[in-house]
């Protein structure tokens, strides 16, 4: 056990900060300021800026473009990150089809797909959810039938998160299903913008962006080359990448850059003649927080330590997804609190009336409600844990 | 003790929950929410029709002689289908005042057509450096012969972008944070030197931030003692946080009952989700704290006409706060359990959701009542 802060890292710290300093646009600077919402431009052009830098992808062997750097780098230049208050990247292309290639592709695949997801040139989105087949994602439906060298692709996925925005989509589709519902599922790879029968439909989510979509499949033709896996073999990678998923969509991160936020607010906010932030129950608020928080991040370098030893995430990271969606919109009830009236307009108010560091809250606030949602709801992920730690069948 | 309700009552609440299922329905609340003014003036007038804006006033102000508790139960079926009409700001908080404090020549004039539903008001007190804190008013009343000429800036004013009348609370003597020297002047809008900008609020509710930038009022528009002013709006702002937990009732229950009819109906697994057990004990405790709510919702509107100030206070705090977190453990909940099409806006949850939240915060979020609960002398008494 060592997390001691060796010169090198402390050198490392001050470069990556410097790096961004100079590297951040002044918009998106100042969007990070106001806590401000990132529409999918904004996280696109971060995007490039890293890309260039070779730092979008430091989780990725260094072959496929990585950065090499261990744990206790990666966590810095996360920290880093958060201190800034940079966009959060779009997950699914860098951080889960990239790597389920990296792992399970062919050769072909992988130099097909992993430079255009780490430029950015090619942005990606989850076709796992359907209407019907939520929590229970194992019976979804959506029908894949071979002809010749093509899949044939019949059905509709929904919640699609950057449907709206992406070029491809990585979907669990049924090509059989005569046996239990987990077999028959394939991992399939589909050219969106390209795929006749293909179309997408975005909806507004509560916090009034459009976040997700619904995705249809009239008789799309996908060709057999863009399978991953075997045949019948999507499910047991589908499971692996959830719990890859759920390693990081705990929203630490996120969590750490909000709670800056909510200190930097109370520190603005009078209450008499003094601040929020001299507020002794309100300080002791955010205390409870962070060291939860604290509790949290470690857990989850214990799990990403254990990662790079090869050791495959299990029920802990569960409980990073768990525990971290729950810190994480409690912080965001906690900027709302410390905001109190200012809080509650909405971004499409005048401008006049609504400084910017009051147009998005509200809405991200809104939107948040979804994390304790997506990624396998909590609920069901206690189901996980209490399974593994009871030792129940299907563990 | 008895908690029925009278014939009268009953009958009121059956008229208003029928007008809400037959011609106020959520669906129109979505399309009003896109339009400039948010709520339709001849529905406001009907509503002075039928009497419902008049129920809690005495009968010699053209009310039907009835009190708070008649106001909280409109006031809760509105929330059930979210009735844009500005009740709470218009009925409750300014006709309050105006029937408390006005003169009778203020009462005819301000308050007599606002009962009719010919007039809105509404009220400008928060401002933004005073958060919660109704005695920090730095809008400033400067004496200018007969009239009073008012400078400064107050936020989330509710239906402040449409109301006829704004009562506005402006200082005349004293610090910024005294509580004496504070007066209430009622400011017809449009009036010279009056601007007020637009909000939306993230309930799709409108409301303004006003600037008054000199704007004059004549001596007969002031309401009562213009250094006095601080007991009443305190009253005011009491009601009206009773108020919120009473249309906060509404969408309460609105969501709890949406709630259980998903969970039996939707299913996952092969089963309705109603029947994982982990869900049953999510229900029962929401069913608990809609419970709790609609008990201290009803102490605080029976408490809401008292004369003894600090039983109104006790009763009103314990109410607001039990809204602000027994509520949100049902919406919340509420959310969770529609799993992803409960955080679309498509879905009714959502919005029901938003207008709790900022009834949660308007009045006085949890924190400011449970620090004014343990500060009134009434915690300390006879402790043995
Ligand atoms: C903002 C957002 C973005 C999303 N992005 C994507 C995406 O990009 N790609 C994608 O494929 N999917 C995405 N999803 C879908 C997400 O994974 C599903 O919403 C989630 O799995 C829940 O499924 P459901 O919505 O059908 O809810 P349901 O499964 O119907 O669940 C309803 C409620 O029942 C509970 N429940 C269900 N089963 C059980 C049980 N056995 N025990 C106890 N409780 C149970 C759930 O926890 C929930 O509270 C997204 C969802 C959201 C909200």
């Amino acid at each position: 056990m060592d997390m001691s802060v060796t010169p090198e890292l402390a050198a490392f710290r001050e470069e990556v900060r410097a790096w961004i300093e100079k590297a951040m646009p002044e918009d998106i600077a100042e969007k990070a300021r106001n806590n401000a919402y990132f529409p999918h431009e904004d996280v696109m052009r971060w995007h490039r800026i890293l890309f260039e830098k070779g730092w979008v992808a430091p989780h990725w062997p260094k072959e496929y473009g990585g950065t090499g750097w261990d744990i206790g780098r990666r966590a810095i230049f996360s920290e880093e990150l958060v201190r800034a208050g940079a966009p959060a990247l779009s997950p699914f292309g860098i951080g889960m089809v990239g790597p389920l290639l990296i792992e399970y592709g062919t050769e072909e695949q992988k130099q097909r797909f992993l430079p255009k997801i780490l430029s950015g040139e090619e942005v990606w989105c989850q076709g796992y959810s359907e209407p019907n087949a939520g929590s229970d994602l194992a019976s979804l439906k959506l029908r894949a039938v071979r002809d010749g060298d093509h899949y044939v692709l019949n059905g509709q996925k929904t919640w699609t998160t950057d449907a709206q925005y992406a070029d491809w989509i990585f979907l669990l589709a049924r090509t059989d299903d005569s046996g239990r519902k987990q077999e028959g599922i394939t991992f399939l790879l589909a050219d969106l913008r390209n795929t006749p029968g293909i179309t997408v439909k975005p909806f507004l989510t509560t916090g009034g962006t459009d976040a997700f979509s619904e995705t249809w499949f009239a008789n799309a033709r996908v060709p057999v080359s863009n399978r991953v896996g075997p045949e019948g073999g999507g499910w047991a990678m589908a499971k692996a990448l959830l719990g890859h998923e759920r390693t990081l969509i705990g929203g630490v991160a996120e969590s750490a850059k909000w709670l800056r936020h909510v200190k930097f607010v109370a520190q603005r906010t009078a209450v008499g003649d003094r601040t929020l932030l001299d507020d002794e129950d309100f300080r002791r608020r955010i205390a409870r927080l962070e060291m939860r928080l604290r509790a949290l991040e470690m857990a989850q370098n214990r799990t990403l330590a254990a990662a790079q030893l090869g050791r495959a995430p299990g029920p802990e990271s569960s409980i990073l997804k768990l525990v971290g969606t729950e810190i994480y919109q409690e912080i965001t009830e906690l900027c709302m609190d410390a905001m109190g009236h200012d809080a509650l307009g909405w971004f499409d108010s005048p401008p006049e009336a609504l400084p910017p560091w009051e147009q998005w809250i509200a809405s991200q606030f809104n939107y948040l409600r979804a994390a304790t949602i997506y990624g396998g709801s909590n609920e069901i992920q206690r189901n996980i844990i209490a399974k593994h730690i009871l030792r129940l069948p299907g563990a | 003790m008895n908690f029925d309700l009278t014939e009268e009552q009953q009958m009121v609440v059956d008229s208003v929950a029928r007008f809400v299922a037959n011609d106020s329905p959520v669906e129109r609340f979505r399309k009003l929410r896109d339009t400039e003014r948010g709520w339709e003036p001849e529905v406001w007038r009907a509503m002075g029709e039928m009497g419902w804006l008049a129920a809690g006033f005495p009968e010699e102000q053209g009310g039907f002689g009835g009190c708070f508790v008649d106001m909280a139960l409109v006031l809760e079926q509105l929330g059930r289908g979210l009735v844009p009409e500005p009740y709470l700001p218009s009925v409750v908080l300014a006709g309050g005042l105006l029937s408390r404090l006005g003169s009778e020549e203020q009462r005819e004039r301000w308050l007599a057509p606002m009962l009719e539903g010919a007039t809105s008001l509404a009220l400008a007190y928060a401002e933004r450096q005073s958060r919660y804190d109704l005695h920090d008013c730095r809008t400033t009343a400067v004496r200018e012969g007969a009239d009073f000429v008012l400078h400064g800036e107050k936020v989330w004013v509710l239906n402040g972008h449409a109301a006829d009348l704004v009562l506005v609370t402006a200082r005349t003597a004293g610090g910024p944070r005294d509580r004496g020297g504070i007066g209430l002047f009622a400011v017809e809008a449009p009036s010279a030197g009056l601007r007020r900008l637009p909000v939306h609020g993230m309930d799709g509710h409108h409301t303004a931030l006003l600037k008054l930038e000199g704007v004059r009022v004549p001596r007969e528009a002031v309401l009562g003692d213009p250094e006095g002013g601080l007991p009443h709006l305190e009253w005011a702002i009491d009601r009206g946080a009773a108020a919120a937990c009473a249309e906060g009732q509404g969408e309460i229950q609105e969501l709890f009952e949406r709630t259980i009819a998903y969970l039996k109906e939707r299913e996952q697994f092969g089963v309705p989700i109603g029947t994982f057990q982990a869900l049953q004990h999510r229900a029962a405790d929401m069913f608990a704290e809609v419970e709790l709510c609609r008990s201290c919702m009803i102490l605080a509107a029976l408490r809401a006409d008292s004369d003894d100030e600090e039983l109104r206070m006790r009763e009103i705090s314990a109410a607001k706060a039990q809204l602000t977190r027994g509520g949100w453990f049902v919406q919340e909940n509420a959310i969770q359990l529609h799993g992803g099409i409960g955080v679309t806006d498509e879905q009714d949850e959502g919005l029901f959701f938003k207008r709790l939240r900022v009834l949660q915060a308007l009045f006085g979020d949890e924190a400011w009542h449970v620090d004014r609960f343990q500060r009134l002398p009434s915690f300390d008494a006879e402790i043995r």
